[in-house]
């Protein structure tokens, strides 16, 4: 009989073990249903890595593709931690791409270095005003967060639809759904000369960094943990645990909001429906690889990021799919979640000793 | 304004009610379910989504239309299993693992679906369910004739949430599922098996949404689109706690909620001249989010939901 025992220290390696384990284990069950139909997974996964990191075209691509799920990444490991279920991030990144459009498509003039941080605060101020409802609602009336924030991301979804067809469309937009392009000032600059890498993933690195050192060295992050671990012995000791739970999720908005943001002023330009491909959700598989450790969302982001670009090569050249790269993604979280398992507890043939 | 109460005196918008009300009732029982023996199932949208897909497949594929039904459920059903052991089995976080079933059931829906259908822009159809139009039914006056326009589906789900309330109220076995939720220690003390009735809830559950979700394919339209559940599941997690865990309530609650967004539709028609369409979209989300604040408040959750238990671990 098998039985589970916990564990009193976990190894670090298996911190590091387990992600990549799970990202391999979803790819192989992948390329083994690439298989059933009838599609060689040899050059399969040949041309999925070419095409997340065989050249620097490629390489520079997986990196724009992953400063978004730097920072949705963040959003959910940080909420989560505090056990905050934010699922959210989606409409939340919305809210800031919208602010940014609102402040940078030309209701303010000024010079770079004023216009880019206004634009940033705000799409960071919409998203934490984005996760206000759900966070009363959980901590006034205890109804379930991960219900609200799902259900608000289909409100803000039409929402960006009302704008971009009513106060937001862009007049030169030819009837496009569309918002007037950010001005030439409120751009993030480029990292790299003709690529689409741009600085936000600079910010995503600072702010991975920053949130690291606060959840390790603060006491705010002590408290993070604390009401993620068990609210009531928090209470108990007198932590202020509805305040640390509102606090997390507004700052868990605002990170998703920047991301949304970023997206606008780094890469669009412009506002239109289909920003996001998912990275709102995308972010909680990121964060559930980074094991809710900051520092490791950097990581992680790029394997989820090198799925989805390295998928959109092989499924172009093979005609798969790019629903593939969901299905990569989706098993990864499944098998990080049972790889957390072992982390915590050590697996033991045999009758449990009386 | 007068007209937009008199819609609600309009048979064609009771009809539209109920045939709003079925995948969410069906849905909400199956939630129901599951946490009434304390698991969580936020795989319902993408069980949803896999029943939407498989049920009309199947019937695409030449199946008759109750073998689609059945066909939907099984691919519920392994989805539920699948939850049971991550959830009950290896005890996982409810939530984390219910939001990887929703991922991984869409994606593979939609993987599926373009493997199948690799260059199609117009989804195919199937001929879906008819209404049952019995004689006798269209007979009785007022509830009669809105009964009779709904395809043999509704009546199935109003059958299962009797049953279900019968079952939880008056059965044995009901006890030991409404035990199970509220004090899984207890069950065991009793001999009976906590990892049985959760897994057994948790895959009858996720077969009822999988039904829930091919009524959208194979009686309320005749295809699958992409992104055509849109929210459904989450909306019938909302309701779970609006009726408060009970069968009958969420019948009634699953009335009320198709009511409402059969208006909306009805009121897009006469305002929407003046008032843009997605204000009136909105209508059922924000619904669910006021149902689930006010309900919240007085919930009287099943004592164990969303707490794993292992023998002997407390």
């Amino acid at each position: 009989m098998i039985r589970l025992e916990p564990r009193t220290a976990p190894p670090a390696w298996l911190a590091l073990a387990a992600p990549i384990g799970a990202l391999a284990a979803a790819l192989a069950l992948s390329t083994a249903i690439l298989a059933a139909i009838g599609i060689a997974p040899g050059p399969a996964l040949r041309l999925l890595l070419e095409g997340a990191a065989g050249s620097p075209f490629a390489l520079a691509e997986t990196a724009t593709r992953a400063t978004p799920l730097v920072l949705t990444g963040l959003a959910a490991a940080i909420a989560f931690r505090a056990r905050f279920w934010n699922i959210g991030a989606e409409g939340q990144l919305y809210l800031g791409a919208m602010a940014a459009v609102a402040v940078g498509a030309g209701a303010l003039e000024g010079p770079a270095w004023l216009l880019v941080p206004l634009v940033l605060l705000a799409g960071a101020l919409a998203g934490a005003v984005g996760v206000l409802l759900p966070a009363l609602g959980k901590v006034k009336a205890g109804a379930d967060e991960v219900v609200t924030t799902l259900l608000l991301n289909f409100v803000i979804a039409l929402f960006v639809q009302m704008m971009l067809e009513g106060p937001m469309k862009d007049p030169m937009g030819l009837g496009w759904p569309q918002s007037p392009p950010l001005l030439d000032e409120a751009m993030l600059p480029r990292l790299v000369e003709r690529q689409r890498l741009h600085a936000g993933l600079l910010l995503g690195l600072g702010l991975a960094i920053l949130l690291q050192l606060v959840v390790s060295r603060t006491v705010f992050g002590l408290g993070v943990r604390a009401v993620g671990h068990n609210p009531r012995a928090a209470a108990y000791a007198g932590l202020p645990v509805a305040r640390t739970t509102l606090l997390v999720a507004m700052l868990s908005g605002a990170l998703a909001g920047l991301a949304g943001a970023a997206e606008v002023a780094g890469l669009k330009g412009y506002l239109t429906a289909d920003l996001s491909p998912g990275y709102g959700y995308a972010g909680i598989v990121v964060a559930m690889l980074a094991g809710l450790s900051p520092l490791a969302v950097v990581p992680a982001a790029f394997l989820v990021a090198a799925v989805f670009v390295g998928a959109d090569t092989m499924g172009r050249t093979l005609g798969i799919s790019s629903y593939f790269a969901d299905l990569v993604v989706a098993l990864a979280l499944l098998f990080v979640l049972v790889g957390g398992l072992f982390a915590r507890y050590r697996l033991r043939l045999g009758r449990a000793a009386a | 304004m007068s007209e937009a109460f008199e819609i609600l005196f309009q048979a064609s918008f009771w009809v539209a009610a109920i045939r709003i009300a079925t995948p969410l009732l069906f849905g909400t029982l199956g939630a129901l379910l599951g946490e009434r023996a304390g698991v969580l199932n936020l795989g319902i949208e993408g069980i949803f989504v896999a029943g939407a897909m498989t049920g009309w497949l199947a019937v695409y594929l030449g199946a008759p239309l109750w073998w689609g039904v059945a066909a939907a459920a099984a691919a519920g059903a392994l989805m539920g299993l699948l939850h049971a052991f991550l959830t009950v089995t290896l005890a996982l976080s409810q939530h984390v693992a219910g939001l990887g079933i929703t991922l991984l059931a869409t994606a593979g829906s939609h993987f599926v679906y373009r493997v199948a259908f690799p260059t199609l822009t117009q989804p195919p159809r199937i001929e879906p369910f008819a209404p049952v139009g019995w004689a006798w039914l269209e007979g009785i006056p007022l509830l009669g004739p809105v009964l009779a326009q709904q395809t043999p589906l509704t009546f199935l789900a109003i059958a299962t949430a009797l049953f279900l309330a019968f079952l939880l109220a008056r059965t044995p076995l009901g006890l030991a599922i409404r035990a199970v939720g509220d004090d899984p220690a207890a069950v065991e003390a009793q001999g009976l098996s906590v990892a049985g009735l959760r897994y057994g809830c948790v895959v009858a559950g996720s077969a009822l949404m999988a039904v829930g979700g091919a009524f959208l394919t194979m009686s309320a339209f005749n295809a699958f689109f992409f992104g055509m559940v849109s929210g459904r599941g989450w909306i019938c997690i909302a309701l779970v706690v609006f009726a408060s865990w009970r069968p009958l309530k969420a019948l009634a609650g699953a009335l009320l909620f198709g009511a409402f967004d059969a208006w909306q539709v009805r009121l897009q028609t006469l305002a929407g001249a003046f008032l843009p369409s997605q204000l009136f979209l909105m209508v059922p989300y924000l619904l669910s989010i006021a149902a689930l604040l006010l309900a919240a408040r007085r919930a009287d959750y099943p004592r164990a939901l969303m707490k794993p238990w292992r023998r002997g671990e407390r």
